[in-house]
Parts: C-alpha cells; sequence; structure tokens
C-alpha cells in the first residue's frame, strides 16, 4: 500500500512537473553562478554568457520548436545558498538541468541535491572531485587542473627540464594544483627541488624566489591567478633570473601581460584555453570559427572581451541544448544524451563523454604558448 | 652566495617594511588624537592607487598630476568619513567608533568596487623598472622611491609635531582631551586634521606602492592589517618606533620566508603581534606609561 501511495505520488508530482513545463511550452534552464563575492569573476561571465546564448536560441526560434528560459540565481560564492538555490531551482522553478555553480566548492555542496532529486548538473568550476569519481547526474565543463599540469610537464621533458622549482598560491586553485603536480612529476621522473608557497594578497616574493634561484633548478612553475603571477613575474625580473618561468592556465589572459607588464613577461610559458589565443591558432583548427564568434558576440553584447569563465557557461549551455534536441527535454532524457555527446565542438575544447568521463576534455583542450613581446605564440 | 640571499632578504623586507611603516603612522596619528583605532585606513590606501589610475585612465591627465588630485580627493574623503561618521557620534564609545570604522572601511570598498570594477590594475613605475644592483642584490629603482618618500613624509611629521602650533595642540590632544579642551584647544579640528593627515598619508602609500604590488578594490584589507601590526609593535606612536615596527616586521618576514618557509609568512607577523600585545603591550620601545592604557 505504502509503495502504491509513493508511486501514485510521484505520478502526479511527475504529471504536474510535465504540465506545467509543457504547458508553457518553454524548456527552463536553471543557472547557478557566483556573480557577485569573491567568485565574482567566474560568475559574472557566466551569467552574462548564458543570457546571451538563451536570448539568441529564442530569436532564432528555440530548441526543437520550444522556447528557453533561464533561471539565473546568485549564490555569492556560498555553497549553503547554493544548496538552498539549487533546490529552489529543482522544486519551485522547475529546471530540468542547472548549469553551474561557479565554484568547485559549492559544486560539491549542490551534488548531493542533484544526485537526489535527479536533475542533471553541469558544474562551471574545475576541481578534480567533482566528477571523479563519476556521478550518475553530475558533469563538468573545465578541463581538469592535471591536463593542464601535464602539459607543461610534457613539454619540459621534451627540453630536458629534469628539476624545477614550485611556487603555488595557498588558496584552493594553487593547492589542488600543487597537490596534482607533485603526484604527476612523482610518475614521470621529475623532481622538485623547491616547493614553495604565496598568499593570494602577497605583494613581493622576492624571499622565495631568491630562495629558488639560489638552488638553481632547470626551471620554475608558478600556480596561481592574478595578481599573484604577475607579481611573481616582476620579482623575476628584478632578481634578473634567467630560468624558464611557467604559468598555469589561470593567467591564460591578456589582463597578465599587461599586470606584468610586456618586458617582464616575455618568454614566460604557460598552457592556455583556446578562446585566450584563437586569433594565434592555425585556421584550420576545429574550434577556431566558434571561438571567434563567441568573442565578437560577447563584445558585442556587454563590450568587453570574452573570458575562458565565460566559456564554461558556454560549453554547459552548448552540452545541454545538444542533449535535449537529441533526446529529448526531461531531466533523463538530458542525463542520457548528455552522458553520450561526442566531437561536440565548444569553448572549452571538443567534448567526448562516457560513462567514466564526465568531463570529456583531454590535452587537446590546451596549447602552450609563450609571451612574445606582449602578445601569445604558439610553441612547438 | 648565502650572503647575497640574505642581502636580498632584507633588502626586499626593508622595502616592504617601509610600506607597512606608512600605514603604520597613518593609524597612530589618529589613534594618539582620538582614541579611535581607524580599521578603514587601508582603505586610503586603496583610494590614493584606485584614483591615481582614475585620474590618468578616463580623464587622461599625467602621471605627476595624477598623484596630488589623488591625494586630494583621498583627504576629501577622510575628512567627509570624520565629518558625517565620526562626529555625529552622541557618546563616541570606542566599540562604537571601532564599528563605524569597519562600517566606512565596508563602504568604501563597496563603492570602489562598482565604480572601477574588480579587476586588478597596475600603475606604470615612476622612473622605469630596470634593476640596480646592491651588492649581490638587486632593488627596482621604485623600492627607492618608496624608501625616499616615507622618509620624506616621517622627517614632515616630526617637523609638525614638534614645531607647529596645530601639531602641538594635536599632541596636547593625544595627552588628555579634557585639558587641551580647556585651555582653548578646538579639540573637535583636531580630530578632523588628524583623519586630514592620516588619510593623506594612506593614500601617499597607495600610490606609490601601487607599480609594485598593483591594486584592486580590495587591497586595503591585507596592507591595513600588517600597517596595524607595524603600529602595534612600535605602541602606535606616530614617530619612529612605528617606523621601526614596520621595517622589523618587513625584514623578519622576508628572513622566514627565505629562511624557514614560505608558508610561515604571514604567520610570522602575527604572532610577532600577538607576542607584542601580550608581552610588550606598550610596544617594543614605549615605556610602560599610564596614560595610554
Amino acid at each position: 500500500m505504502k509503495k502504491f501511495l509513493a508511486a501514485c505520488s510521484a505520478l502526479f508530482v511527475g504529471i504536474i512537473f510535465a504540465s506545467s513545463a509543457m504547458a508553457a511550452g518553454t524548456i527552463k534552464i536553471g543557472g547557478l553562478f557566483a556573480v557577485t563575492g569573491p567568485a565574482s569573476f567566474l560568475g559574472e561571465p557566466e551569467k552574462k554568457t548564458l543570457e546571451m546564448l538563451v536570448n539568441d536560441a529564442n530569436a532564432k526560434g528555440g530548441i526543437n520548436g520550444m522556447k528557453l528560459e533561464a533561471v539565473i540565481y546568485d549564490t555569492g560564492g556560498d555553497a549553503t545558498k547554493a544548496v538552498q538555490l539549487a533546490t529552489k531551482l529543482i522544486r519551485d522553478d522547475k529546471v530540468v538541468a542547472i548549469i553551474g555553480p561557479s565554484t568547485t566548492g559549492e559544486s560539491m555542496a549542490v551534488i548531493p541535491v542533484a544526485e537526489k532529486e535527479h536533475i542533471p548538473l553541469v558544474s562551471c568550476a574545475a576541481g578534480i572531485k567533482i566528477t571523479e569519481p563519476v556521478k550518475h547526474w553530475v558533469f563538468k565543463t573545465p578541463a581538469n587542473d592535471h591536463v593542464a599540469a601535464e602539459k607543461i610537464l610534457n613539454y619540459m621533458a621534451k627540453h630536458k627540464q629534469k628539476n624545477f622549482a614550485l611556487l603555488t598560491v595557498t588558496d584552493g586553485f594553487g593547492s589542488s594544483g600543487r597537490e596534482q603536480i607533485k603526484t604527476l612529476a612523482k610518475q614521470k621522473g621529475f623532481a622538485i627541488v623547491a616547493d614553495e608557497v604565496y598568499s593570494p594578497k602577497d605583494t613581493d616574493m622576492t624571499a622565495q624566489l631568491t630562495k629558488i634561484r639560489g638552488i638553481k633548478p632547470d626551471a620554475i612553475i608558478c600556480w596561481g591567478t592574478n595578481p599573484g603571477p604577475a607579481v611573481i613575474t616582476k620579482n623575476v625580473k628584478q632578481l634578473g633570473i634567467k630560468i624558464p618561468l611557467y604559468m598555469s592556465h589561470g593567467v591564460a589572459s591578456k589582463k597578465y601581460i599587461e599586470l606584468a607588464g610586456a618586458d617582464a613577461a616575455e618568454g614566460v610559458m604557460l598552457p592556455a584555453g583556446k578562446l585566450a589565443i584563437y586569433d594565434v591558432i592555425p585556421k584550420n583548427d576545429p574550434q577556431a570559427k566558434l571561438l571567434k564568434e563567441y568573442d565578437l558576440a560577447y563584445k558585442k553584447t556587454y563590450g568587453v572581451e570574452a573570458s575562458t569563465f565565460g566559456g564554461y557557461a558556454y560549453d554547459g549551455f552548448l552540452l545541454v541544448t545538444g542533449a535535449i534536441r537529441k533526446d529529448g527535454a526531461t531531466a533523463a532524457q538530458i542525463r542520457n544524451g548528455l552522458e553520450q555527446t561526442r566531437k561536440l565542438v565548444s569553448i572549452s575544447g571538443i567534448f567526448n563523454m562516457s560513462p567514466k568521463d564526465h568531463n570529456g576534455l583531454d590535452q587537446s583542450a590546451f596549447e602552450m604558448v609563450r609571451v612574445t613581446k606582449g602578445d601569445w605564440s604558439m610553441v612547438k | 652566495m648565502q650572503f647575497d640571499q640574505i642581502l636580498q632578504y632584507t633588502l626586499s623586507g626593508l622595502s616592504t617594511g617601509a610600506i607597512y611603516a606608512l600605514i603604520g603612522i597613518g593609524f597612530s596619528i589618529i589613534y594618539n588624537s582620538t582614541g579611535i583605532i581607524n580599521f578603514a585606513q587601508g582603505e586610503f590606501v586603496m583610494l590614493g592607487g584606485m584614483l591615481t589610475l582614475f585620474f590618468m585612465g578616463p580623464l587622461k591627465l599625467p602621471l605627476w598630476a595624477a598623484i596630488p588630485c589623488a591625494v586630494l580627493i583621498s583627504t576629501l574623503t577622510g575628512i567627509v568619513f570624520e565629518r558625517f561618521a565620526i562626529r555625529p557620534l552622541r557618546q563616541p564609545t570606542p566599540i562604537n567608533l571601532v564599528i563605524i570604522t569597519i562600517g566606512g572601511s565596508i563602504l568604501m570598498r563597496g563603492l570602489a568596487m562598482l565604480l572601477w570594477g574588480k579587476d586588478t590594475q597596475s600603475l606604470p613605475p615612476f622612473s622605469g623598472d630596470e634593476p640596480i644592483a646592491i651588492g649581490g642584490a638587486t632593488i627596482l629603482p621604485q623600492h627607492i622611491w618608496i624608501l625616499g618618500i616615507t622618509l620624506v613624509i616621517i622627517a614632515i611629521n616630526k617637523l609638525y609635531f614638534y614645531h607647529t602650533i596645530s601639531g602641538k595642540a594635536m599632541r596636547a590632544c593625544a595627552y588628555n582631551r579634557r585639558a587641551a579642551g580647556l585651555v582653548g584647544i578646538d579639540v573637535r579640528r583636531m580630530v578632523m586634521f588628524s583623519f586630514m593627515i592620516s588619510s593623506a598619508m594612506g593614500a601617499v602609500a597607495g600610490i606609490i606602492v601601487a607599480p609594485l604590488t598593483m591594486t584592486a578594490y580590495d587591497v586595503g584589507v591585507m596592507l591595513g592589517l600588517k600597517g596595524f601590526c607595524a603600529a602595534i609593535i612600535g605602541g602606535m606612536s606616530s614617530g619612529a618606533a612605528t617606523v621601526v615596527g614596520g621595517l622589523i616586521l618587513g625584514v623578519l618576514e622576508s628572513l622566514g620566508a627565505g629562511l624557514v618557509s614560505s608558508g610561515y609568512k604571514d604567520a610570522i607577523a602575527f604572532i610577532i603581534l600577538l607576542l607584542i600585545l601580550f608581552i610588550r603591550p606598550q610596544g617594543l620601545f614605549g615605556k610602560a606609561d599610564s596614560e595610554r592604557v
């Protein structure tokens, strides 16, 4: 009896849910982004990108004849708020899929909600924990940090740089990068001869760099987001250090060169997502056209350059709408469609999902670039 | 090699320390004339840098003209802050005042974020960025600017507080507000002066460090805290003791990061702060006098 009642109520809820979605003839997609607060540099472009894409899709007649509606909430970068808003999106707004949250902490907090409510979640955060181990309803768009790290180490191996110094920031991005570089270095037979850190707000890193200079490593890998790496780049020049300097994909924007100064940044190498460098990648690159379109459209709508972070929401949108086109617009259909995504050309890379990989990006998502005369140039 | 390294640590430490000192003096000037710890001091540091960028960017002024404009606007902000947030308070208990200054700092930070965005920005160095070698260690021309300007400001401070009527009046307020009022000193005006001077100094500090450390709407928090540490080490004196406090802090941080571990760099500053507060609350050099307790 109990089971029957439960089934009935599930059916009932299902009917209400389906009818509310059908009657309006719209597909509701939820967005959870840290539009304000410390992670706003992620959330703001993500929100703007999603809004732009939804308007654009509706202007072109929607998806499968149905209009799209984006319900976007600002989490302020707060995990507790993200969980409340995720529940609200699912229960009150009846969205069929959620794009976001922006940060790893929020994503980890929202995952149990998505799993319990059976709503596909396409996170825009980079943390490896989000999709490893694989969760049934959870996907993510940014490539794992270790893919970028591996790109650097492969390049170093090719140039016989075996001993390197590590300089990482003491926030989530830096410590996750530090762990992954250490694991990779061990696997690939590199020696880490110095392991230094700095705080996100530090204004002078000459002490750490003087120590590193004394050890004479073959290379320095710095893992952080602006402004720290720009300060480090200036300090390296000040101290006259000639050791090759590698940065993470976290500073793959012109802003970094501008902050550090073209002069000091000359010769710095880093793995960049292709959006930052779309004007220097080969014309026949499958992503080249889409990247250019995105950047131009974003500039036209908002007057600023598109950022890699906004690209994560773009990926989420393409993945979800791709799944809807293929399989249909219920939560379960979208989930299956997401998992079966193959060769989807998007902003962060070319997605190939599988039941074992809910990220779907590999090393081709990054290119090694070098700063040359204040601009990026490809390195082979 | 080892000597070179120590020299580099010391020089780096001295130049960061000079910044802490300049901010620290801003704290002590206000503290001495009002008894308030002005937690918005760091925001004036931010204002200095951001306003200079604003005058150079959208308003297209050259650097030498943008700097006085930025200092002027920051000083006006300081006056407005004192006039409309501090003075109207009926019962200025320390806790009320502290909360008001914290509120003021959040307000200023928020406005700066709305006006100028969240991006970090960089100011061009005053005179090139070719490193200068000093016996195996290197510093930048900007470091010399920082050390030089800090020294000049401290000298002016000394002159003002010991050789002008209004400076002496401010010191009188610091010793005893009531008595100062009784001998005809306008205490409220002195409080306003103290906000003026320290906001101007904060702004100068923010401007001279911006080419090195870059600036953003939220740089004031950490720099303010370090400046506060310097002031505590110096026993809240508005003279040489705070300067030495700032330099000690900078050098210890730098040596700690270089010789021990960079992970403990900030911890070093705060351990020193706690130790001083526990063992010598009157500051490293102060006599244990009763006036300030």
